[in-house]
Formats: structure tokens, C-alpha cells, sequence
């Protein structure tokens, strides 16, 4: 068998070969992106590696009480004498925790609910979808009031379940919309000729073609954790045990930090809070001009 | 003469570099005439289209000079084309069906459209086109959902051509119709040209029998270049190119049955245009090629109206 | 190995609670036999894909029955083990962020999954050169860096690896250059040869015409005529058929006018099933359907 016709493929078709060498492309190239993922990922070594350099524990009263940032204690001392670096560091890693068991939870059950309302439709359809709607209006703080009158919730992990739990119908309904539109594609059509099964269907040709949007789905629900948790510890309804940036600016609050004038208290953990949730917007904005070839700018 | 375009060039940017995606076009379309252009994908015929009214943000225009009546057109420059846009050079483009607005009455979005272009409705005016291309008054009343894939196109039709423009392009307007209207609207267009609306018409197809039925003159692309121009019958009966010639062999016809008459295809496909071969650009895939063929043909005038880019023409 | 399909019926409810229906296909009757090309020629609207779907299994009939050699259609492994689609896009039917060459990957892990590698390599090689493709140009491409033809030649080729016995070949030419389209009419000639059944569904007549024994006209979900191509063609009797041939742009050939319909010849005739046997393989529906009075 010699020289088969050939025909030759679009070369000149603009796009590099590989759909994700491409959006690499243009993601070393997103100002948002990397300046959004920088933030975060600073945070997230300082949180890490924190704690290996601070002394102090975070709860330990280790200086004189009300002493503003030195050389010492980088970020003061609390009313108490309790370091102020050594509870932000702690408290950052509590945040990130909580964000990523929390927004995993919540990206989880709404990708399941997702997929499966999207893809089989009906009746299955019309019971997630109620079910997904009473969980979207459900007051989560007075749910939440009652939960920690009943159980109490002692530890990080129990609050970021619950927020998890609270948090996932928006991203459901957002990933059974997409997944509504790829199921009438023919590559589905053609997986099920090749007699793959409803889950086969769903891990290998659905998600895999919206892997960006899931991905932005897990940030912004990541970033919405964060901000619910910092929220609940703020009004007392945070863990008992340990340290978060929510639980600091709850403590300054509860001792008149403000009214002290020790503002170095108060600051930094509103300040890490605003800078986690808002570069991860960022950074959202960013990857979305990445994946949407209509936002590039070329 | 109605529309004159010389040389004309015009390339794509991409990321790997610059397409040429029209190397050196030229031809003239004379008053009362369609022009239909034909050829695989990726030829440049959407490209010749887009060109001579709106390039879009990766489009370059290199080289050449189109003139529209007399007139030199400033293609590349987008703000000085606007005065030509719909006032000289108007354009149907292929998915009519989602260009229109679908919130608004169809009657509101044309006025809305006209006043943008700064001239007055003329109720009379539209009546009388609605009726030429067999729609009746009433769908102005209508909202674009309400309306057939057939009607829509048509109703795209008659926007277009409200300011009567000197030259009308028709992109693919009809290939994502039925054969019944596909007819239809083919013939609303030739009716245009016939009653004057528009002096000349450039009808862009894949499809040859379509274009033969309505087009006085078929024009024949291939990679970026001129292959063939004749007289529609020309063109079909008595084709000079092997390009043309293999196209038209390669088309089953209704009667043609794959027992009694096997036809084929044509092997390979068009080269790329991010570096084009040398020489002539069917080289590869003529069975006629031989050694003069690494020199580029020219376009040559072999009898009257009929232009060829072939050695063995 | 025969298809047929008996008086399927296709209704989708439609509107807010699912109030309004609409009947896309509505009691058609035919047969695919082995080694026979069967072209269903229809308009937008006619039914004609959902028919399609409802043979591969995709979509379920309301009514009727569809069967293979007397089964009815299981849609399942079993069943595509014999029956295969091929569709309108090609470039909708590769999932954009896999190679193109994942198609045969998924038929392995199904359906042979105790094949050696080296042994499933060589079929998959063997039946990319039965489509004429070059092996070496097609494996490890991605779907956007080959053409419409090469993609959808790949498909036939993943088809005839399960060895089928029935492919429901829907617009498969409609995305393609003429000049490529041939060579993918001519590889479902072949199919034919080696005793496969093929319903070639379609809007063009020619295409339709080019290859098919047998002809199937579908008009609003009915068959409005049907029997051999070439009486159904070369004699047309409804008007319908007549209409299409008469819009279909041919070389050399300026459109004629088709003649309205003014009479029916089979309103009065008295005979059974909605569609008349005018000659042998050769069967037309009233000419006045549906709204036709002395339909029986």
C-alpha cells in the first residue's frame, strides 16, 4: 500500500496544538491571574512556614500585654500579651483549611447533583433540582444556630462540612446548566454507541470538557468558604478550640481593640481575609480570560 | 464597470504566523452581473467576501486596490468604510437567523436601523421589497422566532438592500436551507439584480449546481488565488482548469448512480497558506502537473471573459 | 441481518408541564436488508434524525417496534456490537480535548478488552487503510488538526472494527467539500459490498440517488413515497417527490417549475395502510396527506 490520498488537516487553523498547551499560553501571559495566584500562594507559604519560625504559640501569653508592632513582636501583642504574628500565621492556615475542606465539600456535592440532574434529566432532574432549591434558601445561620446549640461546633473540620453542606446548590445549578448543553453534543451520542455507561459518560467526556469551569467553580466556592467562615467566627459562631483569622477579629472586637486603639490587633487578620477572597477573584477573572477565547486579547 | 479588484492581498495573523489567505486577486464583476464564487473550504472566497466590506481584527489588508464604481474603497481602514457600508456594499452573511435581534418586532428593528444609518423609513419602499422577495406585510409584526429559516434569510435580505446598495455579497446564504427554499431565496436574489436593487451581486457558495443556476459568471478559487473565471455554462461545460474540472466531475447529479458511474474525488487537500508552495498551488494534487508547473501561471484571458491560471489551459 | 421498522411512532411533549406534544415521527414502516443501501430523504422537520436516533437506540419510540432479525432494539453493549451511527458534525462528535484516535480506545475497553496491545494496534492500523486513511497521519492527532473527511473515514473505521452488521450513516457528507464527499459516498459503496446494511439519511437527492437500492421520502414525520431509487426517481408520483427533484440544482439543467398539486389519485382508491403499491417496489401515501379526508 503506497501514497494514500491524503487530504491535508486546517494547519493554518490559529490554534497551537493541544487545548491546554494553549491556555498555558496565554495564563503565563494573564497579569490578573498571576498577580491573583501570587497573593495566594504567598499567604499560603507564610501559613505553612509561619509557624516553623515563630516561637510563640498563638493562645500563649508570651510579652507584655498592648504592645504595638516592633522588631520583636512583628505584629504586637494583644490585650493579653499574646503575639499577634504568631495567631496570624496559625490563623492563616485554619483559613486556607477551611476554604479547601469546605469548598471541596461544596464542589463535590454540587458537581454530583450537577451532573447527574444535567445528564439524565426527568424526573431525576426535577428532584435534584428541588432539592437543590430548598438548600439554596435555607437560612444557613439560623440552621447554624440551632446545629451549635444541639452539637456544638468544637472543631475547623465540622465548620467547614457544614459550610460545605450549605454552600453547594449555586455551583449545582451552574454545572447542570453546562452539562445540560454537552449532553446533546454527539460525542456523547458516540460514547454511548461505544456502550459507556451513564458514569463513564459523565467523568470522561462531560467533566473533562468543562474542566476549566469546574476549576473556577472550585475557587469561587474556595473564596466564598473562607469569607462564610470568617463570618461565623466573627458573630461566635466559629470552632471553640484553636485559632482563625475570623476568631482573631472576633477576640479585637470582644476586647474594644478598636476603641484601644490597637489597631495592629485587627488589621492584619481583616487585612489577610480581604487579600485571600480578593485575589482569588482575581485571579478568577483571570483564568476566565484564559478559558474564554472571546476575552483574549490578541 | 461595476466592481474592479486588483491584486488584491489580504492575510490573517495568527499565532504562528501570517496567513495568506488572498494572494493576489483579481477580477471585475460588471453592472447587472452575479459573480459567483466557488471552491473548497479555506480557498479565501469568505475571505474576498469579508474583505470587501468589513475586515475583522486578524484580517491585514497587504496589497491591491478595490474600486466599486469608479470609486477606490479604503478596505483597510475600518472607519473610513463606513460611509460604503450598506449605502454602496452590503452584505448578507451566512447565519442570518441569529443576526436579528430577538426581543424586538421585526417592523421596530428596521426602523431602529435605518435611523442609525441616518436615513428616513420609507413604509412604500419596504412594502414593495417584502412583496419582491414573497413576504407578505404581516411579518413585520412578527418577532424573529416566529419566522422560517427561509423567511428570516429573506427578511435579512430585504434590510440589506433597503439603501440600495451598488453590490450585494451573499455569503453561504443558502446552505443551511432545505432544497425548496433554498430555491426560493436563490431566486429572491436574482430577482433583486433583475428589478435593480442592486447593480451587482456576489454570490459565495461550496455549491456549483446552485451557483449555476443563478450566476452569469462563476469564478473559481483555489488557495488564496484565481484558478478559473468564465461564463456560468462555460465554466460547467467547458471548465479549462483540471481544478475546475475535477470539482465538477467529483459532483454526483440526481441519475447518477454509484453502480453505473463510480465518480471520485479529488486526492489530497488545498496547501497550507501560512507558506504557501512556489509555482503553481494545484501542483500537488494535478494530474496534469508537469516541470513548468514550479513556475507560477498567469492569469490569462484565453478567449473573451474567460481567465485561466493554468499552463496546460 | 435485517432491520425493520414498523409502524414507529415518535411524539415529544412540549410546552411548560409538558402539556402540548408533537408528533416527529408518525407510523413509518421500511426495511434495511444486508448488502443495501436504504437513503432517507428528508426536509428539515421531517424526522428523518429522529428516526435515526430511535434505530441506534438514542432515543426511545413511543409506539411501534424497531427490530434486528426479529430482536427488538436493546440499546446496550450487544446491540452496538452490530448496529453503528455515524453523524452530521464531525467536529462535534470528537470530544475537543481528546486525540481523535481515544474513538478506538473506547471500543477496546468495551469490547476487547483481552486483545493484546500490539495484536488491537494492527486492527486499528488495518481498518484506518479499509477507510484509505494513512495510519501514521491520523494516530496521535487531535480532532481540530484533521479534516472533515479524515475525521469522519475515522469513524467508519471505528465502526468496522466491531465488525457491524448496520450503520446509520446520518448527513455524514453535509460538513464536507464536494471534492471530498465523494470518496466518503464511494467507502459507504464499499460497506455495502462486504454485506453491510447502510441507511443513509439525508436532504440531498443526489447524494441520496448516488448510492441507495432503495429510496425512502420523508415528509413531516410520514413517508410520502418509496420503493427502488430508480422508480421512485425516474417516476415520481407525489407531488411532494416531485417538488424536491424539481428544487434540486442540477449541472447544465435551469430549476423548472414543479406542477401544483391539484388531485389526488389514490383519494378514492380504497386501499389499506396509507401508503398505495402503485408498482411493484414502488409505493406512494396520498398526495393530500395528513389533512386528506378519504385517507383510510
Amino acid at each position: 500500500m503506497t501514497a494514500l490520498p491524503q487530504e491535508n488537516p486546517a494547519r493554518d487553523a490559529p490554534v497551537p496544538p493541544g487545548v491546554r498547551r494553549e491556555a498555558l499560553y496565554f495564563a503565563l501571559r494573564n497579569a490578573k491571574l498571576l498577580i491573583g495566584v501570587g497573593i495566594v500562594l504567598a499567604l499560603l507559604a507564610l501559613g505553612l512556614a509561619g509557624p516553623i519560625l515563630v516561637a510563640a504559640q498563638p493562645n500563649e501569653y508570651v510579652g507584655p500585654p498592648m504592645r504595638p508592632p516592633s522588631g520583636e513582636y512583628w505584629f504586637g501583642t494583644t490585650t493579653f500579651g499574646q503575639d499577634v504574628f504568631a495567631q496570624f500565621v496559625y490563623g492563616l492556615r485554619t483559613t486556607f483549611l477551611v476554604g479547601v475542606l469546605g469548598g471541596g465539600v461544596a464542589a463535590v456535592v454540587g458537581m454530583l447533583v450537577g451532573f447527574v440532574a444535567g445528564y439524565r434529566g426527568g424526573l431525576v432532574d426535577e428532584i435534584l433540582n428541588m432539592l437543590t432549591n430548598i438548600v439554596l434558601v435555607l437560612p444557613a445561620l439560623a440552621v447554624l444556630l440551632i446545629i451549635n446549640a444541639y452539637l456544638g461546633i468544637r472543631s475547623v473540620g465540622a465548620q467547614a462540612l457544614f459550610i460545605g453542606l450549605t454552600s453547594w446548590p449555586w455551583a449545582a445549578r451552574a454545572i447542570r446548566a453546562q452539562t445540560f448543553s454537552l449532553r446533546t453534543r454527539d460525542f456523547v451520542d458516540l460514547a454511548r454507541l461505544s456502550g459507556a455507561n451513564t458514569w463513564k459518560i459523565i467523568t470522561r467526556e462531560i467533566a473533562p470538557n468543562m474542566s476549566s469551569y469546574l476549576f473556577m467553580t472550585f475557587i469561587l466556592l474556595f473564596g466564598g468558604s473562607i469569607l462564610i467562615a470568617s463570618s461565623l467566627d466573627f458573630i461566635g459562631l466559629g470552632p471553640t478550640e484553636g485559632v482563625s483569622l475570623g476568631l482573631m477579629l472576633q477576640n479585637a472586637g470582644q476586647w474594644s481593640a478598636m476603641q484601644l486603639g490597637l489597631w495592629w490587633w485587627f488589621i492584619p487578620p481583616g487585612a489577610g481575609i480581604t487579600a485571600i477572597v480578593g485575589a482569588l477573584y482575581v485571579a478568577n477573572v483571570g483564568l476566565d480570560e484564559v478559558f474564554n477565547p472571546k476575552l483574549r486579547q490578541i | 464597470m461595476s466592481l474592479r479588484v486588483s491584486d488584491l492581498r489580504v492575510h490573517y495573523q495568527t499565532l504562528k504566523g501570517e496567513v495568506r489567505a488572498l494572494d493576489g486577486v483579481s477580477f471585475e464583476v460588471g453592472d447587472g452581473e452575479i459573480l459567483g464564487l466557488a471552491g473548497e473550504s479555506g480557498c479565501g472566497k469568505t475571505t474576498l467576501g469579508k474583505s470587501l466590506i468589513r475586515m475583522d481584527g486578524r484580517m491585514r489588508h497587504i496589497g491591491g486596490e478595490v474600486e466599486l464604481d469608479g470609486e477606490v474603497m479604503p478596505i483597510g481602514d475600518d472607519r473610513r468604510m463606513n460611509p460604503f457600508r450598506f449605502h454602496r456594499v452590503s452584505l448578507v452573511p451566512q447565519y442570518s437567523m441569529s443576526a436579528m435581534n430577538p426581543t424586538r418586532k421585526i417592523g421596530k428593528m428596521v426602523a431602529e436601523l435605518l435611523r442609525s444609518r441616518g436615513v428616513a423609513p420609507d413604509p412604500a419602499k419596504l412594502d414593495a421589497r417584502l412583496e419582491l422577495v414573497g413576504l407578505s406585510r404581516e411579518v413585520l409584526g412578527r418577532y424573529p422566532i416566529e419566522l422560517s429559516g427561509g423567511m428570516k434569510q429573506r427578511m435579512v435580505m430585504v434590510i440589506s438592500t433597503l439603501l440600495d446598495p451598488s453590490l450585494l455579497i451573499a455569503d453561504e446564504v443558502t446552505s443551511a436551507l432545505d432544497v425548496s427554499t433554498q430555491k426560493a431565496v436563490a431566486r429572491a436574489l436574482a430577482g433583486f439584480r433583475d428589478n435593480g436593487v442592486v447593480k451587482s451581486m456576489i454570490f459565495i457558495t461550496h455549491d456549483i449546481s446552485l451557483t449555476y443556476q443563478i450566476a452569469d459568471t462563476i469564478m473559481i478559487m483555489y488557495a488564496g488565488k484565481v484558478a478559473e473565471r468564465a461564463p456560468a455554462k462555460v465554466i460547467v461545460e467547458a471548465p479549462r482548469h483540471p481544478y475546475t474540472k475535477l470539482l465538477i466531475d467529483s459532483l454526483p447529479e440526481v441519475g447518477v448512480r454509484h453502480a453505473e458511474r463510480k465518480l471520485a474525488g479529488i486526492p489530497g487537500g488545498p496547501p497550507s497558506l501560512l507558506d504557501p508552495p512556489t509555482g503553481c498551488r494545484f501542483r500537488e494534487r494535478c494530474p496534469l502537473a508537469f516541470d513548468r508547473c514550479a513556475e507560477e501561471p498567469p492569469a490569462v484571458e484565453i478567449e473573451p471573459n474567460h481567465v485561466v491560471a493554468c499552463w496546460k489551459a | 441481518m435485517m432491520l425493520r421498522l414498523d409502524n414507529v411512532t415518535k411524539v415529544f411533549k412540549v410546552g411548560a408541564f409538558g402539556g402540548g406534544s408533537l408528533t416527529a415521527v408518525g407510523g413509518v414502516s421500511f426495511e434495511v436488508r444486508p448488502g443495501e443501501v436504504v437513503s432517507l430523504i428528508g426536509e428539515s422537520g421531517s424526522g428523518k434524525s429522529t428516526l435515526g436516533r430511535m434505530i441506534l437506540g438514542l432515543t426511545p419510540a413511543t409506539s411501534g417496534s424497531i427490530t434486528l432479525d426479529g430482536a427488538p432494539v436493546r440499546p446496550g453493549k450487544a446491540y452496538y456490537r452490530d448496529v453503528q451511527g455515524v453523524f452530521q458534525d464531525p467536529f462535534s462528535t470528537f470530544n475537543p480535548v481528546f486525540k481523535a484516535d481515544r474513538v478506538f480506545r473506547m471500543i477496546k475497553e468495551v469490547y476487547f478488552p483481552g486483545v493484546p496491545e500490539a495484536e488491537w494496534a494492527g486492527r486499528v492500523r488495518s481498518s484506518l487503510e479499509d477507510v484509505r486513511l494513512n495510519p501514521d497521519q491520523i494516530l496521535g492527532k487531535f480532532p481540530h488538526q484533521l479534516s472533515g473527511g479524515q475525521l469522519q473515514r475515522l469513524l467508519i473505521a471505528r465502526a468496522l472494527l466491531l465488525d457491524i452488521k448496520l450503520l446509520v450513516a446520518d448527513e455524514i457528507t453535509s460538513m464536507l467539500d464536494a471534492s471530498t464527499r465523494i470518496d466518503v459516498l464511494n467507502l459507504l459503496a464499499e460497506l455495502k459490498a462486504r454485506g453491510l446494511g447502510v441507511l443513509y439519511i439525508t436532504h440531498d437527492l443526489s447524494l441520496g440517488t448516488y448510492l441507495a437500492e432503495r429510496t425512502v421520502v420523508l415528509r413531516r414525520g410520514a413517508v410520502v413515497e418509496m420503493g427502488l431509487t430508480g422508480k421512485v426517481f425516474g417516476r415520481p408520483l407525489h407531488p411532494y417527490t416531485r417538488q424536491l427533484l424539481a428544487a434540486v440544482p442540477r449541472l447544465r439543467e435551469p430549476w423548472q417549475d414543479a406542477e401544483p398539486v391539484e388531485s389526488c389519485p389514490y383519494h378514492d382508491s380504497g386501499a389499506s395502510g396509507g401508503l398505495f403499491e402503485e408498482e411493484p417496489d414502488h409505493f406512494v401515501a396520498c398526495a393530500r396527506l395528513p389533512e386528506c379526508e378519504g385517507r383510510p
